[in-house]
């Protein structure tokens, strides 16, 4: 079980015949992934030949507009690689395209261009993922995005960040323990985006496949001391966090878009002591995520449920 | 990016935002020749640096005469002006805006900004005008009035006036005020700013409703598509580290501490940052070197580490998802080569090819400490240095 994506997903890729398209797409194929066409405008009715490491190739027809792909392959997932100043657009075009499931990767695009893109998404039944996210993968069955998917193991733990690396690191922390997971979802580093950590916990709260849940937050904005509020209220099952950016200067953007302390709001402090305040227990380093889940499960007496199998 | 004031209130006034008319000068002379051609009685000299805080630090005067205006100035330019936004090291002044002066009735806030809730524009007001608005929000939030703008729409003429009577604007000028916000949200909007602040706004006694200060932040994911905005940075207010750094696509903010980092991803970055001052260190930057850390990539970012003195030994940490150890590892080993980097480094790899990785910078003949975690990598460098 999982949220999001699993084996039956079928995903085209906005931006297929660009380099980092090709590449990503390349890799979900490896890993399994229902890869089934692509949308580059002017490129419709040709074909990519992609040759795996096996030596086996597939070739996937290339559409003009995301309607098209949709009608003749029956996608019902896109995952985006355009460059940033064309990807709104695009994510547009897929909610337009009724997709159930949106993810862009593409990092930088104008702040601006996705107030219009969540406005656009208001009343439509698309869920976007993203931007300026590493993608969704369901361990052992449908990876969409940049994450390396060997990394990964099938179990019971879901995993929501907004950072990339940092979810790889916590999705190894839990591997090398033995610990599955169920889904782990890069919802993103930037400050207006698709899915908030709120959206995911939900999906997780129901997805009876997932019995844990590690929330990975950072400095900027307030989100995770929505979500650990929403946590202590509704959620059923064990969470426990990290938050990036204790020794983040204010005012300078870390990286990430949304990675920055302003007006004195959003720092780590805060919203360390507010998901303590509801009960999540949080990582004192990124280095012990895992530690701090196995602590949790183990107080619970469920730990040999999530190592099982 | 930032602008200076003078910049950003050149800018409002392109989409009819008023201002007080006023000239930037590089030295005392300029100064005087603005102020003669200004020809008003009373004229402000105001340092422009891209820092708050300057009135109450001695950065903005008032003169009253062209030989007042000389002295101010000649005080000015060149010195190091401290206030609570630049730090304890201050800003050189380099430019002043000479503006004239206005008969100030009362002072206003007007702020506009994108609500992360929301995922909206959001236009604040309030009659606190001159204080920050931080000190507001925290003394008295019930002063500060929001408007949430509809994307689809934009701002609405009566959300405008709405906030023009929230905040008490005399009855007779609330159009002047809300034709000065609806002016405020198109720029903010056509420039793709981040932040755009008018503290404090200003009613006049001959009935004008203007801008005194301006803040313009732009968001720099949307700098591609505003090049005249991208000519009004000046190099002079960022760090020659970060300047370097943004030339090379690597991501790089200077801290105070002695640990230079270098980590790709922008989260892991930060994570690294603590968890070197968890075990008792001070990261010195944070520096993401991206999805591909490639010899060329490690090597320029080996030499902006290594340009902050501060810098006693380095720590790389990788988590090598796509990218192979093994090629991460060779691109370290070169770079350090490259650089005949001395000082301690440890380096943590992780992911794809590890054990190879480990291997070539064990075999480097370099004093390079292969660290087995993240903690470890962390504790090692905080006993080298």
């Amino acid at each position: 079980m999982s949220i999001l994506v699993d084996k039956n997903t079928k995903v085209i890729t906005q931006g297929i015949t660009g380099e980092t398209g090709l590449f990503h797409t390349k890799g979900a194929l490896e890993y399994g992934t229902q890869m089934v066409g692509g949308v580059t405008p002017g490129k419709g009715g040709t074909d990519v030949e992609i040759t795996l490491e096996n030596g086996s190739s597939v070739k996937l027809p290339v559409f003009n507009t995301v309607n098209d792909a949709v009608k003749s392959t029956g996608a019902t997932a896109s995952v985006i690689y355009v460059p940033p100043a064309f990807a709104a657009d695009s994510i547009m075009e897929a909610i337009d395209a009724e997709l159930e499931l949106v993810i862009c990767i593409t990092e930088g695009i104008p702040v601006l261009d996705m107030v219009k893109v969540k406005r656009y998404l208001e009343g439509k039944k698309t869920v976007l993922i993203g931007p300026n996210c590493p993608g969704v993968i369901t361990p052992e069955a449908c990876k969409i995005g940049i994450m390396p998917g060997y990394i990964h193991k099938a179990g019971k733990v879901g995993v929501v960040s907004r950072s990339g690396t940092l979810t790889y690191e916590a999705v190894h922390q839990l591997t090398t323990r033995g610990i599955g997971q169920s889904t782990a979802v890069g919802i993103g580093g930037d400050p207006v985006k698709g899915s908030e950590f709120i959206d995911i916990l939900k999906l997780f709260n129901e997805d009876e496949g997932t019995q844990a849940v590690v929330m990975i937050g950072e400095i900027g904005g307030t989100a995770e001391e929505e979500a650990a509020e929403w946590i202590k209220a509704n959620m059923t099952k064990p969470v426990v966090g990290f938050i990036g950016g204790a020794t983040a200067p204010p005012g300078k953007r870390m990286g990430h878009a949304g990675a920055i302390i302003s007006g004195g709001k959003g720092t780590a402090a805060e919203k360390i002591a507010k998901l303590e305040e509801c009960g999540i227990r949080v990582a004192p380093t990124p280095a012990e995520m895992g530690a701090t889940l196995v602590a949790v499960l183990e107080e619970r007496g469920v730990l040999e449920t999530f190592t099982a199998g | 990016m930032n602008i200076h004031e003078y910049q950003g209130k050149e800018v409002l006034q392109q989409y009819g935002v008023s201002v007080p008319r006023g000239k930037v000068a590089f030295s005392a002379a300029e100064a005087v020749d603005a102020a003669r051609e200004l020809g008003s009685p009373v004229v402000v000299v105001k340092a422009q640096i891209h820092a708050g805080g300057r009135g109450k630090a001695g950065g903005v005067k008032v003169a009253k005469s062209l030989d007042e205006v000389r002295s101010y100035a000649e005080e000015l330019i060149g010195k190091v002006l401290v206030t609570h936004q630049t730090g304890p090291e201050g800003k050189e002044i380099k430019r002043l805006l000479i503006e004239e002066g206005c008969d100030i009735k009362k002072e206003y806030y007007v702020g506009v900004v994108v609500d992360r809730g929301t995922g909206s524009v959001v236009l604040m007001a309030s009659e606190e005008g001159g204080t920050e608005i931080e000190e507001v929000a925290a003394a008295t939030p019930e002063k500060i009035f929001r408007e949430v703008v509809d994307p689809a729409v934009g701002l609405q003429p009566f959300q405008a006036r709405r906030l023009a009577y929230a905040i008490n604007i005399p009855k007779e000028l609330v159009n002047k005020a809300a034709k000065f916000m609806l002016a405020l949200y198109e720029a903010f909007v056509d420039k793709d700013c981040s932040i755009a602040e008018i503290n404090p706004l200003v009613v006049t006694g001959d009935g004008d409703v203007i801008a005194l200060d301006a803040k313009l932040n732009f968001d720099s994911n949307s700098l591609f598509r505003h090049k005249d905005i991208l000519a009004l940075r000046d190099l002079d207010e960022e760090d020659e580290k970060e300047i370097a750094a943004s030339k090379f696509d690597l991501s790089y903010i200077a801290l105070d501490g002695n640990i230079g980092c270098m980590v790709n991803g922008a989260g892991l970055a930060m994570a690294t940052m603590d968890i070197i001052k968890y075990y008792g260190g001070e990261p010195a930057n944070f520096l993401d070197v991206g999805g591909g850390a490639t010899k060329e990539k490690v090597t320029e970012a080996f030499k902006i580490i290594l340009s902050d003195p501060e810098v006693k030994g380095i720590f790389i940490n990788i988590f090598g998802g796509i990218m192979r150890c093994d090629v991460i590892a060779d691109g370290v080993v070169e770079a350090a080569k490259q650089i005949k980097l001395e000082k301690p480094l440890v380096v943590r790899l992780e992911g794809t090819n590890v054990e190879l990785g480990k291997k070539i910078l064990n075999e480097s003949g370099l004093n390079i400490v292969s660290a087995d975690s993240m903690a470890d990598g962390a504790k090692r460098i905080v006993e080298l240095v």
